[in-house]
């Protein structure tokens, strides 16, 4: 975000107050779907690529949502960046790929982003996983004759 | 590329399983995908079901009278793990730029996931199709149009990406000394001929093949956006259906809105703020580049929303007037730099010309009147009503 | 042929056509009215003709109270629509691209909000105008085929411009082309019908002053 600036003074380009009238209306939006939220339990994506936005204006809402109490990291083809806003229920969630750059970025008005659940599948992968290990290390003690007992 | 049989066999959801990616992952995948084919976020879970069944198509890319523009955009697209994982979910089996094999052993692949494949197979063109001579283009010993005729015959389903593929584009310019024309256009005119002449040897089950019915999807652009043609791709993959097009065969997703409607400048177009120059006040404060030539407002494209290299920006974020370039015959609209409201011809000296013809004219009219007058009064002409009636 | 083909042929051959025969049918037009020339008055001039001439050019602009009781429908809507159509084909940024293009100067544009309105009055005031036309018994005795399609060669600018600019119905490049291509019709036909009054209506009203003037009279 800092380096995008910096690369808008360099070139000259102007990011005046003039430019910025995107911003007003998708707050808007989000107050609108915060509302919904707590009335008809109701989430709601933005997609911000979807919006013809003008320079220093993505910048702009960002620096306005601000950063709230959560602030997660994901790890999963590539980094992603969630964070709670300074305004509860409205997550930025930022994915990137293996060269840290930005594939896809959302605002999303929700109780929790379903990115930072765990799946079912996953979690039944991993009680897999689990019960492999388990398993082995019965058979690595069994086949120990009690010499590393201590482990 | 890869030739690894029950490979093909697999879903998508399958594949990433064996490549060990998570769930949460495959949610992430399935969020960039969704923004990657502009579906409305409310999508993403129905990209999901989908994509987890989706079954790995088999795509040969075909390249005529092109310049690579296409393909160097297309693998410079930014979501680089993504595509990979769409790319390893497809099956390339022929595009002579990125293939490993070559000569003869290229032509095989192609044939054999023809063969294959037959009916099922994803065709992608681009460059366009030249008619005039022959020789002009050949891959193989075999001209563009056999070439094109023999596997679109098999072919599910045909993209033709980029404008000259689309629309004839550069090479189909004024005067046109190929004789070059789009995949739709080559399809209209030789649709229905035979294609005994042209059936490889090698392929056994080609008979019957007819491609006047095919369905075509245009993805154009000079070149195309990199995320729209893997869009476009990944929609076939994940739904394995045509998305909505429009008149021009264009996916309504990435084509639904013209330029200037999505354009961040617009609003200074309705105030009257413009750009005379490119290093004026207005240049510099970023108003509205229509004075400049700026094509889009005929232009349709995903550019103003989805922009370029990593979503930076856009040629008209850049300062420059949109060229108009996934539009039919952007080449011969007059000049880049012509506003879209100045006639493409040289008017003052039409005016010019006109001006000294009418004079000539009326100068004729009016002394063959003088005449008539002055014979009028010799001779008493009497006035009519008629005389006076008429207007 | 492709929209874009489409586009193209009127921004360019169709448009050389349409300015050809504009410009010589208008210049035509001219010398025809100068050249058949008038007897020369051998009475002496008892005032001066250009000055009441000037003048009888702008006071024949305003109406005088009487017409206007009479005409007031007639007189309101022909101000209106002109005025809209002034605003529309000469304050439209791209349109001064045209004018600047042709004259090689141009003037400052008017925002589009603003003649997008001026549009839209001439419209419904130009439908209005017709109504009237067909209601008034005398008028519609006096009208020609030459007067609908007159009007409708005026109307017809208006509307296109203004569903190409909203863009309704249709893709914007076959909309544009529509709407230049009906300009295109506007100025083949210009020269040949009533609509030559825009240059005839100034020559006209000095003359009326400057016989006036000539004998010393108010006009």
């Amino acid at each position: 975000m800092s380096t995008s600036s910096s690369v808008l003074d360099s070139f000259n380009i102007q990011t005046s107050h003039d430019l910025t009238w995107n911003v007003l209306p998708l707050l808007h939006q989000v107050k609108h779907a915060m509302d919904n939220l707590l009335e008809n339990n109701t989430n709601e994506i933005i997609d911000l690529r979807s919006i013809p936005l003008a320079p220093g204006e993505e910048d702009n809402l960002l620096k306005i949502l601000g950063q709230g109490e959560v602030k997660a990291q994901l790890n999963a083809l590539g980094p992603s960046e969630i964070i709670e806003t300074q305004y509860n229920g409205v997550w930025l969630i930022t994915h990137y790929n293996d060269e840290n750059e930005i594939v896809s970025r959302h605002i999303e008005v929700t109780y929790m982003p379903e990115i930072l659940l765990s799946q079912m599948q996953d979690i039944r992968s991993s009680s897999q996983r689990l019960s492999e290990k388990l398993s082995e290390s019965q058979t690595d003690n069994s086949t120990d004759n009690g010499q590393n007992e201590k482990h | 590329m890869t030739n690894n049989k029950n490979l093909k066999d697999r879903t998508l959801g399958e594949a990433m399983q064996d490549h060990g990616i998570s769930r949460r992952s495959f949610l992430k995948f399935c969020a960039a995908t969704a923004s990657m084919m502009a579906l409305p976020p409310s999508m993403i879970p129905a990209i999901a079901r989908a994509l987890e069944t989706a079954k790995k198509p088999s795509v040969i890319w075909l390249s005529f009278q092109e310049c690579t523009g296409c393909t160097e955009s297309l693998t410079r697209s930014h979501n680089a793990t993504l595509e990979n994982l769409i790319f390893d979910s497809i099956s390339l089996d022929y595009h002579h730029t990125l293939q490993a094999a070559s000569g003869e052993a290229a032509e095989e692949a192609r044939e054999e996931a023809m063969q294959e494949n037959w009916g099922e197979y994803l065709l992608v063109v681009d460059g366009s199709i030249p008619t005039k001579d022959m020789g002009y283009s050949t891959i193989a010993g075999m001209s563009n149009l056999d070439m094109f005729l023999q596997t679109a015959a098999g072919a599910a389903a045909i993209i033709s990406v980029g404008t000259c593929a689309a629309f004839g584009g550069i090479p189909h310019a004024h005067p046109n000394p190929t004789g070059a024309y789009s995949v739709y256009d080559i399809i209209k005119m030789y649709g229905n001929a035979s294609l005994d002449g042209i059936s490889s040897a090698s392929i056994s089950n080609t008979s019957g093949g007819s491609v006047a019915d095919k369905p075509i999807i245009t993805v154009p652009g000079c070149p195309p956006i990199p995320v729209v043609i893997t869009g476009v791709l990944t929609h076939y993959l994940t739904f394995g259906t045509i998305p909505e097009l429009d008149h021009l065969g264009r996916p309504k997703a990435f084509y639904g809105q013209s330029i200037h409607d999505r354009c961040y400048r617009r609003p200074f177009y309705d105030k009257g703020l413009f750009a005379e120059t490119f290093d004026d006040e207005g240049a510099k404060k970023g108003w509205c580049l229509y004075k400049l030539g700026c094509k889009g407002p005929t232009t349709y494209n995903a550019c103003a929303t989805t922009k370029w290299n990593n979503g930076t920006s856009f040629p008209i974020e850049s300062g420059h007037p949109c060229l108009g370039c996934s539009e039919p015959d952007f080449w011969d609209g007059g000049g880049f730099y012509k506003a879209l409201s100045v006639p493409t011809i040289d008017i003052p000296s039409t005016v010019v010309y006109a001006a000294a013809g009418g004079a000539a004219a009326g100068v004729a009219l009016g002394a063959l009147n003088k005449n008539k007058k002055s014979n009028a009064i010799r001779q008493h002409t009497k006035t009519t009503i008629d005389d006076l009636e008429k207007e | 042929m492709s929209e874009i083909e489409f586009l193209n042929w009127v921004r360019g051959p169709a448009f050389e056509i349409a300015t050809v025969i504009f410009i010589a049918g208008v210049i035509i037009r001219f010398l025809e009215i100068f050249l058949l020339g008038r007897k020369t008055n051998l009475a002496e001039a008892k005032g001066s003709e250009m000055s009441s001439g000037l003048r009888t050019i702008v006071s024949r602009s305003i109406p005088d109270k009487n017409t206007f009781k009479r005409s007031s429908f007639k007189i309101v809507s022909g101000y209106i629509f002109h005025l809209g159509l002034l605003v529309t084909i000469f304050f439209f940024a791209p349109h001064i691209l045209l004018f600047k293009e042709v004259l090689g100067f141009s003037w400052p544009s008017l925002p589009t909000a603003i003649v997008d309105a001026f549009a839209v009055v001439s419209i419904i005031t130009l439908i209005a105008v017709l109504i009237h036309r067909l209601r008034d018994n005398v008028l519609k005795f006096l009208s020609s085929t030459e007067d609908y399609l007159v009007w409708l060669l005026t109307i017809l600018p208006l509307i296109t411009g203004y569903i190409a600019f909203h863009r309704i119905g249709m893709t914007a490049p076959t909309l544009l082309a529509i709407h230049i291509l009906s300009v295109e019709l506007l100025l083949v036909a210009f020269p040949f019908t009533k609509l030559m009054h825009a240059f005839t209506l100034l020559i006209a009203r000095w003359y009326n002053g400057a016989i006036s003037g000539y004998r010393g009279v108010q006009s």
